[in-house]
């Protein structure tokens, strides 16, 4: 507690409590706008922050619903929005999966055991992660079309494609499970091995048991990681019906086709649970973006 | 344990034994597929994945039945992963740097060999005149060569389709009577013109008018080594390794063109042509300048709002906390989209508020210089609250006691932040604010979702526009339009590749890494 406090503290504290106020309002304008225009009628309207006629047209057409207009006509959904979403959560959730179980056996290499280059191999991790793979997408997409001609199922326009692709970006999450790692101590499994069990089974029965919060981190992490992956995603799938989310998404704002309204009602309806998915997990992730850099 | 101690009863021997031969059996037949896609790979001419294939089982093989190696069977699943989709990419891409590979030289030599064998031309010398006769809906063809005598030939009867149908020729005239006349052959010529006719011996006759049918042979037959000769003037075209495509004696190049090591032309071409060399170096400066731009907003933003949020006096820090990182939880893809249609010129809410409060309508995506402060104030808005995060945990570790002093000394707020906190800060936030600058230089979707590069370059040839960065041009000059330069595009990925990888070491030994 500071034991010094200058008379005008009063003052400065309503200062601030007002500055972050009008600065937080700044920041949710855009977001608040959009939730008040997926209740908008049409895709041109403008007014005010409490839509004059709210309507449900564009939640409906979201959530792939026809809507029946006041004059009777029915509008389609313009494009299957849901589909896009189960598409990104499949992607997402089996990459994660994926990327959760081989970060975590490398980090135990790291973290426990001895063998030549450990140490080059760890930081050419870090640089090469640096390296965008928008760059490299003529070569991704090359490596995949040859994929394709042996096994269909990891070709062009496949989701395995884009699962298999995520695959190159576990360096992170490595360092972050192996910093996690290294604060346990190492006799529990130690005891384990001179107990006669295998180097693999002190892994799994000793070590896992007591790394779940980090795991959870890690999970979380990769899947929001590939879920709003777009440079990659959008040059392997080319079907309206094999989207995912964060493909799909621009095709409402093309100028010859402008969807406003029901791009709101679908963004809204797609961004908020990873939104919110984030927001609870928040405490646990800052340790895991700074891994990578300022440990040790 | 005790049983080790034990000599092993011979039927534990015995399944250690099989499963032994069992891996083995496993490694020896996974091994052999692996080998035999190596060899059809490099036998399409595929080099670069034939050797990506073979390096990595290879590898597999030693690691999983070497016992040194067991550290390694750990490491191997996730460093394969990055060799194949980060690290092969990357020299595939500079190699394609040096080539001449888009979307006018696609294919390999062989395959446009093929293409330029398989073009076909109908050759006046094999003319036949024909006759079509029908019987209950059958048909039969008799075909003669005026000027020949005794090359009449007919087929069986056959029904007409709309599909190609292949037909044989006998030697020989059909007995029916009447031929059908010139007036029901045109209606029957869309379907006339779906026969092949073979005749008995080689050669093969399409139709070629209403009263005959010709012989059909290929433009072109192999000449000597790569050449091939046009049999219908006799000359030879030969591949040219500079360009990339066949040419005539003339010199006139013939597509489709192959691909070709073209050497450093590539990047030359970046360097001399000067439609190619301003919009790259305009670019190019944007791009510094985005990228530091916005590493410095977001850092002031971040910094002070994280000082903010420290002070004890200040109460409710966890509704604001959460307030302000929101930004950051909202996917990017989306938040760049909502923006996207907020700033739209003739109905977007932005311009709306604008008018209302100032009465200015600014021109978001078609005044550079609007849709570069749009750009940037949007990246701000994305990415302060990573920054926020960040020194909300540095500040943690300022003892508050130097703050304590400094009021006991009478130094504000301001002097607080700008001689205890931010000489503190700054050195464990430098090699993050690195990784931010880099993460910038390469924002690929921001500008791809928010503006797609434009308003563009005027005079340029290459797809390039004000507020492209270097990362979005590549990918324009690559995917973008009908030319599809991959060579060209990858020679700048290339360049782009080099300053990464020297922002990266820069980092790397900055941050100190403790392994």
């Amino acid at each position: 507690m500071a034991m010094v406090q200058p008379k005008s503290i009063r003052y400065r504290v309503w200062a601030s409590h007002l500055g972050l106020l009008c600065f937080i309002g700044l920041i949710l304008f855009p977001l608040l706008m959009v939730v008040s225009i997926s209740f908008r009628e049409g895709n041109f309207a403008t007014g005010s922050l409490f839509p004059d006629n709210p309507t449900l047209e564009h939640w409906s057409l979201a959530l792939g619903i026809p809507y029946t207009l006041e004059d009777g006509s029915v509008v389609q959904p313009p494009f299957p929005v849901l589909l896009w979403l189960w598409n990104s959560i499949k992607v997402a959730l089996i990459s994660s999966l994926l990327i959760l179980m081989l970060s975590t056996t490398s980090a135990y290499a790291f973290a426990r055991m001895r063998f030549a280059y450990k140490g080059v191999i760890l930081k050419s991790m870090l640089v090469f992660q640096m390296f965008p793979a928008v760059l490299s997408l003529v070569a991704i997409y090359a490596l995949f079309d040859e994929l394709g001609k042996h096994f269909s199922w990891l070709g062009i326009n496949s989701h395995g494609a884009v699962i298999l692709a995520s695959l190159g970006g576990m360096a992170l999450h490595i360092w972050t499970i192996k910093g996690y790692f290294e604060t346990i101590d190492s006799s529990l499994e130690e005891a384990a091995i001179v107990d006669g069990a295998t180097t693999w089974q002190a892994f799994i029965y000793i070590l896992l048991p007591l790394s779940v919060p980090i795991l959870a981190v890690v999970f979380i992490l990769a899947f929001i990681g590939t879920i709003t992956e777009y440079p990659i995603a959008s040059v392997l799938l080319l079907d309206v019906d094999h989207l995912t989310l964060a493909v799909g998404a621009q095709q409402y704002l093309y100028p010859q086709n402008y969807l406003w309204g029901d791009f709101a009602a679908a963004a809204v309806l797609s961004g908020f649970p990873i939104t919110l998915c984030f927001l609870y997990c928040q405490k646990w992730l800052v340790g895991g973006l700074t891994a990578g850099g300022v440990k040790g | 344990m005790s049983t080790q101690a034990l000599p092993m009863p011979q039927s534990q021997l015995h399944i250690l034994f099989s499963h032994r031969l069992v891996k083995l059996t496993a490694v020896l037949l996974v091994n052999l597929f692996a080998l035999y896609l190596v060899v059809a790979l490099y036998a399409q001419q595929q080099i670069a994945f034939a050797l990506l294939l073979l390096v990595l089982i290879a590898s597999a093989s030693y690691i999983f039945f070497s016992k040194k190696a067991y550290a390694h069977r750990y490491i191997y699943p996730s460093l394969a992963g990055m060799g194949i989709f980060v690290i092969f990419p990357l020299l595939y891409t500079v190699g394609i740097g040096f080539t001449n590979y888009s979307a006018s030289n696609l294919l390999s030599l062989e395959r446009v060999q093929e293409f330029h064998l398989s073009q076909t031309y109908v050759s006046s010398a094999g003319k036949y005149q024909f006759q079509l006769f029908e019987s209950n809906g059958q048909y039969r063809i008799q075909v003669y060569r005026p000027d020949v005598p005794g090359q009449q030939f007919s087929t069986e009867s056959f029904s007409l389709g709309d599909e190609v149908q292949s037909l044989t020729l006998y030697k020989g005239s059909t007995a029916l009577p009447e031929p059908l006349k010139i007036r029901q052959i045109i209606k029957l010529k869309a379907a006339l013109a779906k026969l092949r006719l073979n005749l008995p011996q080689g050669g093969e006759l399409r139709l070629s008018g209403l009263r005959q049918f010709a012989a059909v042979t290929p433009v072109y037959v192999r000449g000597d080594g790569n050449t091939l000769i046009n049999q219908q003037n006799g000359e030879q075209i030969r591949p040219n390794f500079d360009t990339g495509f066949y040419q005539t004696s003339a010199g006139e190049a013939l597509s489709p063109g192959f691909t070709v090591a073209v050497g450093w032309q590539n990047f030359t071409r970046v360097v001399t042509d000067p439609n190619i060399r301003e919009p790259f170096l305009q670019i190019f400066v944007w791009t510094l300048l985005f990228s530091a731009l916005s590493v410095l907003f977001t850092l002031v933003v971040g910094l002070l709002l994280a000082n903010l949020l420290q002070w004890e006096q200040l109460r409710g820090k966890g509704f604001y906390r959460t307030m302000l990182i929101l930004p950051y939880a909202v996917p990017a893809f989306i938040s760049i989209l909502v923006f996207k249609g907020l700033f739209n010129q003739n109905f977007g809410e932005i311009n709306l508020v604008l008018g209302q409060l100032f009465g200015i309508e600014p021109t978001w995506f078609s005044d550079p210089l609007m849709a570069k402060s749009m750009i940037l104030i949007v990246n701000t808005w994305l990415g302060y609250p990573y920054i926020l995060l960040l020194c909300m945990g540095l500040l943690q570790s300022i003892p508050g006691d130097l703050y304590e002093a400094s009021t006991m000394d009478g130094a504000g707020p301001v002097d607080n932040l700008l001689r205890i906190t931010l000489p503190l800060v700054i050195k464990p936030l430098v090699p993050l604010l690195i990784a931010s600058f880099a993460f910038n230089f390469n924002n690929f979707v921001l500008i791809s979702l928010l503006t797609g590069g434009s308003p563009d370059i005027i005079g340029a040839t290459t797809p390039a526009g004000t507020t492209d960065l270097l990362v979005s041009y590549t990918y324009r000059i690559a995917f973008q339009d009908s030319g599809q330069n991959f060579g060209l595009a990858a020679a700048i990925a290339t360049v782009i590749f080099l300053m990464v990888g020297a922002l990266a070491l820069i980092n790397l030994k900055l941050s100190k890494i403790k392994i």
